[in-house]
């Protein structure tokens, strides 16, 4: 059964630059809330100028009123979104897609810088049971520890230099955390390479794998086709209706 | 839910609670919009272009959005009309809409061939998808010809006792010529515009943002374009209008009917805001209730020259 979706306009608590290029963004929008399952995503709408499509996020975090984006300052949208304040208005449609499992004994979750936003809520979700690989450029990429470490068993850290955790990739480290501890779950979200490497890792060691894939959208309802993806059996689903989380062996990442 | 008895209209003998419809490729097949809006509330739902076999649509990237519009080269993916028949139409006729299937083929015989097998219950009409800019055979081919367009329209109307609707693109010269020929080859109302065709190119990488190269340009970029053909349109010939092309607002729409269109279709608005249409639809009753209009249809074509 699909969930209510809705288009709110939702009171800014706080829009808030957590890094170099990335803010958090808490949203008063109850109705979606209530309905929010971690994997699942919005489209908000940046009302400015001559933008017009909604701009996707994951659902970072969901309190009892409230859900949490954290958003990289990337092109027109998300420059515009960093000038909104707390009290203003966003328009924001959701909850929407389909989330991961939330019923593993044992998840490893691997993210690539954006993509740790919505493994944080599935962290959360898990209370405390999932360990975390995460992986970026440099230590400022890593600004995701802290607000991982309350929800997270243990977690593990890779950067390109090496300025802090193990240097190299996440790549690097899986096939020693699939070694040492026996997962049930692997849940990744990042890169395309990386959601591609991770995926091929994970079904060396036979542990299932989730993917969370990224598409250019216009309606995030399945409406209009924009987001099509290939499926392995060489058919196309929607990412933001079937997904955007999938099985590893069923998409082409 | 809007009962106002100043948007009831009549199109095609097709009795509708108001003349606002939505565009084929936008909606969906109404279903996907069931959580924003009471569907039976709209005029029509054109559901997304269908073929005869299934298609996989372009591959890469299939919008981009630009100054106040998108661009779109999706190109006509859908399962293929049989299974719209057998499994679409039957989950979708829980909503009591008027469902309108805009077709495309690749040749005039196989419009021919979609319109008979449509002929059923629970569709309302068919909409002659000649002019989609994103697909290689058919499509467009046939709506930049006016006697291609024509043999489309008569192969379709020669195979079905449903309203047959031609769905005229932009990217002509003259588009009075095309709609002449089609109203004289037997379409009971045209719909226009579809896209313009556009593109738009990454100045990072130097390509093609579009993995088709070019797609079609809609949203409120369009509008004065599509208002001016509407109205070039609505002079040249006596069958109704839809018209479409970047409405997004109840004043967008007033323009359309002022213009000569007898409805009107929204389709990228509804990806901005999924209410985008129950808000047209409430926008038109007050506005028709402040200027003591008793009906919609007193707006057509009421455009003043002096
Ligand atoms: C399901 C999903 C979840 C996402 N979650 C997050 C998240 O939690 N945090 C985050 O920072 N980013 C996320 N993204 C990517 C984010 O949507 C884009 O970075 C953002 O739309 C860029 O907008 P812009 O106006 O700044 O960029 P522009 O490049 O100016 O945008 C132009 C157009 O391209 C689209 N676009 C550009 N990049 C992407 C992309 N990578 N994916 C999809 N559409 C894109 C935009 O939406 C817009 O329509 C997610 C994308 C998807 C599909
Ligand atoms: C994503 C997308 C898909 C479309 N698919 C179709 C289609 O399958 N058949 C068709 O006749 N028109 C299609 N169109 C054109 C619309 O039906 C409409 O004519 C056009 O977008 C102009 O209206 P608008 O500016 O309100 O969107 C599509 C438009 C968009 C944006
Ligand atoms: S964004 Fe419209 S179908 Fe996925």
């Amino acid at each position: 059964m699909a969930l209510p979706k809705i288009a709110v306009d939702a009171s800014v608590i706080i829009n808030e630059q957590v890094s170099e290029d990335v803010f958090r963004l808490e949203l008063l929008c109850p109705e979606i809330a209530a309905y929010s399952k971690p994997g699942m995503f919005v489209q908000v709408r940046v009302d400015k100028g001559m933008l017009l499509l909604r701009r996707p996020f994951g659902i970072a975090d969901v309190k009892d009123k409230s859900i949490t984006v954290f958003y990289r300052v990337l092109g027109e949208g998300t420059k515009a979104l960093t000038s909104v304040k707390s009290g203003d208005l966003l328009n924001v449609l959701g909850p929407l897609g389909n989330g991961f499992k939330t019923d593993a004994k044992r998840p490893l979750l691997v993210g690539g810088g954006m993509g740790l936003a919505p493994l944080l809520y599935l962290a959360r979700f898990y209370q405390g049971k999932a360990d975390i690989l995460m992986g970026g450029r440099n230590k400022q990429e890593i600004f995701w520890e802290e607000y991982f470490r309350p929800y997270a068993n243990n977690i593990f850290i890779t950067t390109d230099d090496g300025s802090v955790g193990t240097k190299g990739f996440t790549t690097s480290l899986l096939p020693q955390l699939l070694t040492d501890t026996k997962y049930d779950l692997v849940a990744v979200c990042g890169p395309g390479i990386m959601m591609q490497l991770i995926s091929d890792i994970a079904a060396k060691y036979d542990v299932p794998c989730q993917v969370s894939l990224e598409k250019r959208m216009a309606c995030g309802l399945g409406a209009c086709l924009s987001c099509a993806v290939d499926t392995k059996d060489g058919q196309r689903k929607k990412v933001c209706k079937d997904g955007p989380v999938f099985w590893a062996e069923e998409v082409q990442i | 839910m809007n009962e106002s008895s100043r948007l009831k209209t009549t199109l095609l003998g097709i009795p509708m609670k108001s003349p606002v419809m939505t565009s084929s490729g936008t909606f969906g097949f109404g279903e996907e919009f069931a959580d924003f809006l009471n569907l039976d509330e709209l005029g029509g739902v054109f559901v997304k272009g269908t073929t005869l076999l299934p298609r996989r649509g372009n591959d890469g990237v299939r919008i981009a959005e630009t100054p106040a519009g998108m661009l779109n080269c999706i190109g006509l993916e859908n399962p293929g009309v049989d299974v719209f028949l057998n499994e679409t139409l039957p989950r979708i006729a829980k909503y009591n809409m008027n469902i309108f299937v805009n077709i495309s083929g690749g040749s005039a015989e196989e419009y021919g061939i979609l319109a008979e097998k449509l002929d059923v219950d629970g569709v309302a009409g068919i909409e002659l998808n000649v002019s989609c800019p994103n697909v290689k055979d058919g499509g467009i081919i046939f709506g930049t010809d006016p006697k291609a367009a024509a043999s489309v329209v008569r192969e379709a109307k020669k195979h079905t006792s449903k309203p047959v609707i031609l769905k005229l693109s932009p990217n002509v010269t003259d588009i009075t010529e095309i709609a002449k020929a089609c109203e004289d080859a037997g379409a009971d109302a045209l719909s226009l515009i579809n896209t313009l065709m556009g593109m738009a190119i990454d100045i990072k990488t130097w390509k093609p943002v579009l993995g088709n190269i070019t797609g079609g340009l809609s949203g409120p970029c369009v509008k004065p374009v599509a208002l001016r053909l509407v109205w070039q349109t609505a002079q040249a010939v006596n069958i109704p209008i839809i018209g479409q092309g970047g409405i997004s607002t109840a004043a967008d729409a007033i323009e359309f009917f002022l213009a000569g269109a007898s409805a009107v279709s929204v389709g990228t608005a509804n990806f901005v805001d999924p209410y985008a249409t129950t808000k047209i639809i409430q926008g038109l009753d007050d506005y028709l209730e402040k200027n003591n209009l008793s009906n919609i249809s007193e707006l057509v074509g009421k455009l003043k020259m002096d």
